[in-house]
């Protein structure tokens, strides 16, 4: 036997695992939906969707949940894409909320994400009766996602309890939900940011030019830099911007997103800022720092 | 351009999953720690995060607690341990890493199996002052249940052992014994500190007598690529996509073998023949595919496939069984009720499923068998499964996704147990007898329930009682009813009173009161065979009204099909094969109905038959089984 020949690379056979997993859940579950942040994981996600089903269209809708403070890049790739791709793409966001103007400079960093996202996300989820909705986290995020499952079981409130997972073996996933319970699905849950963009590059997926280093107008605060996106940024603050050479390593809403410096203006520049980069990922986004574990709390309550 | 060709090898380095078993108190996340953090891939902020964190918190004085950093839901620091299993990553510049990291705990031998589950090796951590002790022999006996063909053992703390080669060798004699009859192939040791990172990522100079690899640079470098089965092509169909009306691709993992465009494959259950049209790929068509691949397969003829299906070589078939022996670990708080009709998850295929027996437990410190009536949560044993459809399956040696399973609950939904089939089941085990039906018979309920009876025989397991007096025809019409309905294929048995006095009731005679009894003998034994499945024809005189009342409500009145052969004296007497009627004529036999006896006309008949009309009887009793849905039943 010629066991060379049957050597598979690392981002195939997550490829491969992926893929199986975003198949077993179209097969046994009745109304999956995908959501879709616009980041550079769900552009991987989706990718991955579109190859499970090929020559075949994706049989499930994707959903985006606006908080109304993305950065206006993103809304722009958003509509660009969708339309482009003939993805089929439901957009829902807090509409009470949003008319009574909750955003993160009147509200603070945690109204505004618990109103804006989580409780979107909940309602988006009610409205459309979803039984599943794969969602684009890593592991390697987070610590609370570390012991994450890839079916991760949500009561009738869409609550997590970390004490009462199921136990996941190989791949054989337990897709049993009574009515109005639902299992959120983490298709990607073993990929590590580097191989998110390794796998950018191999296969050329679009993304954000957000990604990308560019001169911006940011404001420091407390050592992020916090671009001026729109005018809803406070005058004072707005007043204090500067041009630098940034880019962002997460996406999400542009007050809540901080920026680093980076001539990192390619994909290629990016893999290897990325393997020498000495900040993890997440330390950009300023909300994990509203209090001691607060992912945990927050997926608990049922956010990703 | 330079660092595109970096990327490029970069992309080519192959994943391997590792499975860390040991406690605490062994320094399984210092260990963890090391290989993280030396290898480069701590992260900075990571890091400051973390000497926050042991300020508040720490259990290691000075030093940074690398088992902080790796404990990561709120209630498990609260605890100072770790609960449940907790993926980390790394990479190197050869391979990349994916750790399951599982705690060493009794009580979570759940989590242990789960980890182990997905991983190529397991690293096994042993305390040096404290050698092989129970908690290490069971880690190991998981390790190989769950089929993990490479077992490295970490004899750490070897510092607080002055790095002793005698101590060191002693653990490893120690270990070997053990594990030689647990049939793993490949079992590595190593000395190390994994506080000081002896023997971590770099060799030692303070153990000059380890002439071996460290544990990184092993991690690096073992082979596993032929540790995943290429000879047996199985492939689960997990999705059908359909594009348009003439399009079918087949969608699934590889579970094992190589398929390549031509083969000759056949299709489980239907067992249908096709071949390869092509391997499709949003990347193309490939000349083959192989495990782990997911792809798609379209076929060259249209032959009906579903999700569930499998595809397998014709000249290489899985075992395909309904029962089947099996492994399991029980997984719920709730200890297992042996009558509950589970839910089978295997491969892609769902179905239902019921735990046999029960053959023996396994006490996983010992690794000695004992007997158990039921499980309870982390209790493993050997059972004997039947499902409701025929899985197909290998055994899990031989083939880890063809060979495992879940159980779940059908109220809770939880996965409740998981198995490791062993292999089919002889035909010994498969025809034994539960005791939980055994309890079920002994109790008077039927083991097999008479819808599936009906179904099996297409008849329903009623009797027909043909009543009339001597010469009538009745056993002309019940030998003609018995030859036609066999030979239709009714499941019949004939009973009559020459058959049934000869043994049965040979006590009895011909008085009133003997012949009640006789007729009640017989009337318990068209029960117990109509119970059975059976389809009776009765051919007795039978001439008591009450006793043939008596007899219906012993067989069961819906049961019970009178039917009536109408007689004048006259005809029975020209027609008496036997002579009865002239002996009685002589005195010298009694109570013959007609005769010196009453016998009573029946009233509520289901038939009444013409004795004259010899050659209608048996067509109108045919009809009337057919209008009734008796025979056949569908």
């Amino acid at each position: 036997m010629n066991i060379p020949s049957y050597h598979i690379n690392n981002l195939r056979e997550l490829e491969a695992e992926s893929i199986h997993i975003i198949r077993e859940v179209a097969a046994e579950f009745e109304n999956p939906v995908m959501l879709y942040s616009i980041g550079k994981d769900s552009s991987v996600m989706v990718r991955l969707a579109e190859k499970a089903f090929f020559p075949g269209k994706v049989p499930f809708p994707l959903m985006h949940i606006d908080s109304k403070w993305k950065f206006r890049e993103m809304t722009a790739f958003r509509d660009k894409y969708a339309k482009e791709m003939g993805w089929n793409l439901i957009v829902h966001y807090n509409k009470k909320a949003f008319e009574e103007g909750v955003g993160p400079y009147t509200h603070g960093s945690k109204v505004h994400t618990d109103v804006m996202k989580t409780q979107a996300l909940l309602e988006g989820l009610n409205k459309y009766k979803f039984d599943a909705a794969f969602g684009g986290a890593r592991r390697d995020e987070e610590k609370s996602r570390a012991k994450e499952r890839i079916y991760s079981f949500r009561d009738k409130f869409h609550q997590w309890d970390p004490k009462n997972q199921r136990p996941e073996l190989w791949d054989i996933y337990n897709a049993k939900v009574q009515k109005g319970e639902s299992i959120r699905v983490f298709p990607i849950s073993n990929w590590t940011e580097l191989d998110i963009w390794q796998y950018i590059r191999l296969e050329n997926i679009p993304i954000v030019p957000l990604y990308y280093a560019k001169m911006r107008p940011v404001v420091n605060v407390d050592g992020n830099f916090i671009l001026v996106d729109d005018d809803r940024m406070p005058k004072e603050m707005a007043a204090k911007a500067e041009m630098r050479k940034v880019r962002f390593r997460t996406l999400g809403c542009y007050p809540l997103t901080g920026a680093i410096e980076s001539e990192a203006d390619t994909i290629e520049k990016i893999v290897e800022e990325m393997m020498t980069v000495t900040k993890s990922e997440r330390t950009t986004r300023v909300i994990d720092f509203d209090q001691e574990a607060s992912m945990e709390q927050k997926k608990r309550e049922g956010y990703f | 351009m330079e660092i595109k060709e970096f990327l490029d090898q970069d992309q080519k380095k192959d994943l391997l999953r590792l499975l860390t078993a040991g406690s605490v108190d062994d320094g399984k996340s210092t260990l963890i720690g090391r290989l993280l953090f030396d290898s480069k891939k701590l992260y900075e902020d990571q890091l400051s995060a973390l000497e926050r964190d042991s300020k508040r918190e720490g259990h290691a004085g000075e030093e940074i607690d690398y088992a902080l950093l790796l404990d990561g839901l709120k209630a498990e620091r609260e605890q100072g341990i770790t609960i449940d299993v907790a993926y980390r990553y790394f990479s190197t510049a050869k391979r990349k890493f994916i750790i399951a990291d599982t705690p060493g705990h009794e009580q979570y031998t759940r989590n242990m199996v789960t980890g182990a589950s997905t991983a190529n090796l397991a690293i096994i951590l042993i305390d040096a002052r404290k050698g092989v002790i129970t908690q290490t022999k069971r880690h190991t006996f998981l390790v190989s249940l769950l089929g993990i063909k490479h077992v490295a053992l970490a004899v750490n703390k070897m510092d607080l052992m002055d790095y002793s080669e005698a101590v060191y060798d002693k653990i490893c004699d120690d270990y070997k014994e053990f594990i030689t009859p647990l049939g793993i192939p490949d079992v590595r040791f190593f000395p190390m500190s994994a506080l000081k990172g002896e023997n971590v990522v770099d060799l030692s100079d303070k153990m000059p007598w380890y002439h071996g690899k460290s544990m990184l640079e092993y991690l690096e470098t073992i082979h596993i690529t032929s540790d995943r089965n290429f000879e047996d092509f199985r492939f689960p169909v997990q999705y059908v996509i359909r594009p348009g009306l003439d399009y079918r691709g087949f969608a699934g993992k590889i579970s094992s073998g190589i398929v390549k465009p031509g083969d000759d494959i056949m299709v489980l259950p239907s067992g249908k023949t096709s071949r390869v049209k092509e391997i499709v790929t949003y990347d193309g068509s490939p000349d083959m595919a192989f495990p782990p691949q997911s792809v798609t397969l379209t076929l060259e003829h249209e032959i009906d496939v579903s999700r569930g299906d499998m595809m397998v070589h014709p000249d290489n078939l899985p075992s395909i069984s309904r029962h089947f022996e099996s492994m399991l670990v029980w997984m719920d708080e709730k200890p297992m009720d042996l009558n509950t009709q589970f839910l089978i998850k295997h491969t892609s295929n769902n179905t239902k499923a019921r735990i046999d027996s029960i053959n023996h437990m396994v006490n996983i410190n010992t690794l000695e068998n004992f007997d158990a009536k039921t499980f309870q949560l982390n209790e493993i044993g050997h059972v004997t499964i039947t499902t409701a459809k025929p899985l197909f399956f290998d055994a899990y040696k031989k083939n880890r996704q063809t060979g495992a399973f879940i159980l779940i609950d059908p109220r809770t939904h939880h996965t409740v147990a998981v198995g490791m089939i062993i292999d089919k089941t002889s035909a010994h085990q498969s025809h034994r007898i539960t005791q939980v039906e055994l309890q079920k018979v002994a109790q008077g309920e039927l083991l097999i329930d008479p819808v599936q009876k009906e179904k099996r025989f297409n008849q329903k397991a009623h009797t027909l009682w043909i009543t009339g007096l001597h010469g009538s025809g009745k056993n002309e019409l019940a030998y003609t009813l018995y030859r036609e309905l066999f030979q239709q294929g009714a499941t019949l048995i004939l009973l009559d009173g020459k058959s049934v006095r000869a043994g049965l009731s040979r006590e009895l005679d011909y008085s009133p009161s003997d012949r009640a009894e006789h007729l009640r003998r017989v009337a318990h034994m068209c029960r117990l065979l109509n119970d059975q499945g059976m389809l009776v024809i009765c051919s007795f005189v039978s001439p008591d009204n009450a006793v043939r009342e008596q007899i219906a409500e012993i067989i069961g009145p819906d049961k019970f099909h009178l039917i009536y052969l109408k007689a004048n004296l006259d005809f029975c007497i020209s027609n008496d094969q036997y002579g009865i009627y002239e002996k009685a004529d002589r005195g010298e036999i009694q109570h013959i109905p007609g005769i010196d006896m009453q016998y009573d006309i029946p009233q509520n008949t289901q038939l009444t038959l013409n004795a004259l009309e010899k050659s209608h009887q048996a067509e109108t009793v045919f009809q009337y089984l057919e209008k009734n849905n008796i025979y056949p039943a569908s």
